[in-house]
């Protein structure tokens, strides 16, 4: 029992980091239409502006979060505007090979610039843990920090989407772009408010991840990265809060599993349930048909 | 004149859709295209509202080319398109729609005004206003669409074929309503497929054929006409 308490605190961290990436995937997916590997090396990024920020700045660990994702939000901006944009009217298949082609092009570069080796994340947030249940239950200050960072995104975000102009600008595009235009929305804008929330948000989970994990290298976008691209796809792409749930109930499922399966299938069991999902639901768990238009 | 197109030509790849289509409507006025499918009905809409691309010729709202505004601009200057289909938000509140059509408009307590009139032209919706927009019935999303359209506070409307898959009774309501949209003081530009109903309604008519205005002439005159009436009104 104290066991599996402990297992679902490390579970909702890990969920909570795959629902921040999850999400800039679905949200781009939504208003696009594209798949955006390169989300995945931006999340890298972040965890490496974040580590650039602690160490030679000597900046805590709030100022190096709201930097990181500053930066990426400016990036996912940039990557859009040179890569995404000049071939939107193209097939999807040219769509995908350039993302996956910003995504190398992030990763090699970035090895270039900071070596292949890894590197050890200062520990910002210090080493206090708080005991619960006589001890037998310990839950890390950075657990905590996880998780409650991620609930104040997912608010700012719900916020940002139900009630804000360019959120419902956003809604609209992604529902109708040509009726969105019609009301004057402009869409190229809204595309670029896109990624620069879902980018920031990959940001933010760079710099917890490389608090909670404390190794980062320019190849660490990939492995999650594809996690929170399953973990939408379950959830249901495109659809939010299909994202949130697709990235906790994955984090959750992993972490069981690494606890009392062995971590050796861990990926088989979340590609399995990818595959399942597919299989039972292709719209995912929260995702909706979508109706043949008449 | 309000608009005038002069000798406007679209192309889609290599299909001459307009073809150098040229008419004008006066402030004030109701004034229909007619036409069969396909005959370039929407295309015209779609290239005063900006969001077809026009080859040449030019489009003059109040006396300046908007040919080459961008969609938001024209929106701006006072033209709302009511697309064909409706093409309202399906997953956003019937409130949430109204507030889409007045994206662009930052005079809040005139929005709110303006709120109040669509629910005084359309009672129904403000009984539904909270709910989503794609659980309305097609009448009520028609409705819901030139509301959202009437928001923008529109110079000149463009309606795409308001009258598609709706109950005769439902197409008389809405077009009494057009009528006092009219009335109001907003210029409209009514684009159909029910030649009888848009001919019944519209103060002047063009009819279209193929990218080309074929006829044109006053409304009450195109349905007397005996070539209009067996080509357009089934005789």
């Amino acid at each position: 029992m104290k066991e599996l308490l402990q297992q679902v605190i490390n579970g909702l961290s890990l969920g909570s980091i795959y629902a921040l990436i999850a999400l800039g995937y679905t949200m781009v997916y939504g208003i696009i239409n594209l798949i955006n590997f390169a989300h995945g090396d931006i999340y890298m990024v972040g965890a490496y502006v974040g580590f650039a920020v602690t160490t030679s700045l000597h900046l805590g660990f709030f100022p190096s979060l709201v930097i990181s994702m500053v930066v990426c939000s400016i990036l996912g901006v940039i990557i859009e505007k040179v890569a995404y944009k000049p071939i939107r009217g193209s097939s999807r298949i040219a769509a995908l090979i350039t993302a996956i082609s910003v995504s190398l092009f992030l990763e090699y570069g970035m090895m270039y610039f900071v070596k292949a080796e890894t590197r050890t994340f200062p520990n910002v947030l210090g080493k206090n843990s708080l005991k619960l249940l006589d001890g037998s239950v310990v839950i890390d200050y950075k657990n905590i920090y996880i998780v409650a960072i991620t609930i104040i995104l997912m608010v700012a975000l719900q916020y940002i989407i139900r009630r804000t102009k360019a959120g419902k600008a956003m809604r609209a595009v992604s529902l109708d772009r040509e009726a969105a235009q019609l009301m004057g929305v402009n869409v190229d804008r809204t595309i670029s408010y896109t990624f620069a929330i879902g980018s920031a948000l990959a940001g933010a989970a760079g710099v917890l991840v490389g608090v909670y994990y404390t190794t980062i290298n320019p190849l660490m976008g990939i492995v999650p990265g594809l996690k929170a691209f399953i973990a939408a796809v379950i959830g249901g792409i495109g659809v939010i809060p299909g994202a949130v749930f697709g990235g906790l109930f994955l984090g959750m499922i992993e972490t069981m599993v690494s606890a009392y399966g062995g971590s050796l299938y861990k990926d088989a069991v979340a590609f399995a349930i990818l595959i399942l999902v597919l299989l039972l639901r292709p719209s995912g768990l929260l995702g909706r048909n979508i109706k043949e238009k008449v | 004149m309000m608009i005038e197109l002069i000798n406007v030509n679209v192309y889609y790849g290599i299909i001459h859709a307009l073809k150098g289509i040229s008419f004008h409507i006066d402030e004030g006025e109701i004034v229909t295209i007619i036409g069969a499918n396909g005959a370039g009905k929407t295309t015209t809409l779609k290239a005063i509202s900006g969001i077809q691309r026009i080859k040449s010729g030019s489009i003059m709202f109040n006396g300046k080319d908007i040919s080459k505004s961008s969609a938001t601009d024209i929106v701006g200057l006072g033209i709302s398109h009511v697309p064909e289909g409706r093409r309202i938000f399906s997953n956003m509140t019937v409130m949430e729609n109204l507030e889409m059509g007045a994206f662009l408009r930052k005079d809040k307590a005139e929005i709110k005004k303006d709120f109040n009139k669509v629910f005084e032209l359309f009672p129904r919706l403000l009984e539904r206003k909270n709910q989503l927009a794609g659980t309305l019935s097609g009448g009520e999303q028609q409705m819901l669409a030139i509301g959202r359209g009437l928001m923008s506070k529109p110079k000149l409307l463009l309606l795409d074929e308001p009258s598609m898959g709706l109950a005769p009774i439902v197409v008389k309501e809405i077009f009494e309503i057009i009528k006092d949209i009219n009335k109001e003081g907003t210029t409209i530009l009514l684009v159909e497929q029910n030649a009888n109903m848009a001919l019944q309604t519209a103060d002047r008519a063009y009819i279209i054929r193929n990218g080309e205005i074929d006829i044109e002439g006053r409304a009450e005159d195109l349905l007397k006409d005996e070539t209009v009436r067996k080509a357009y009104l089934g005789g």
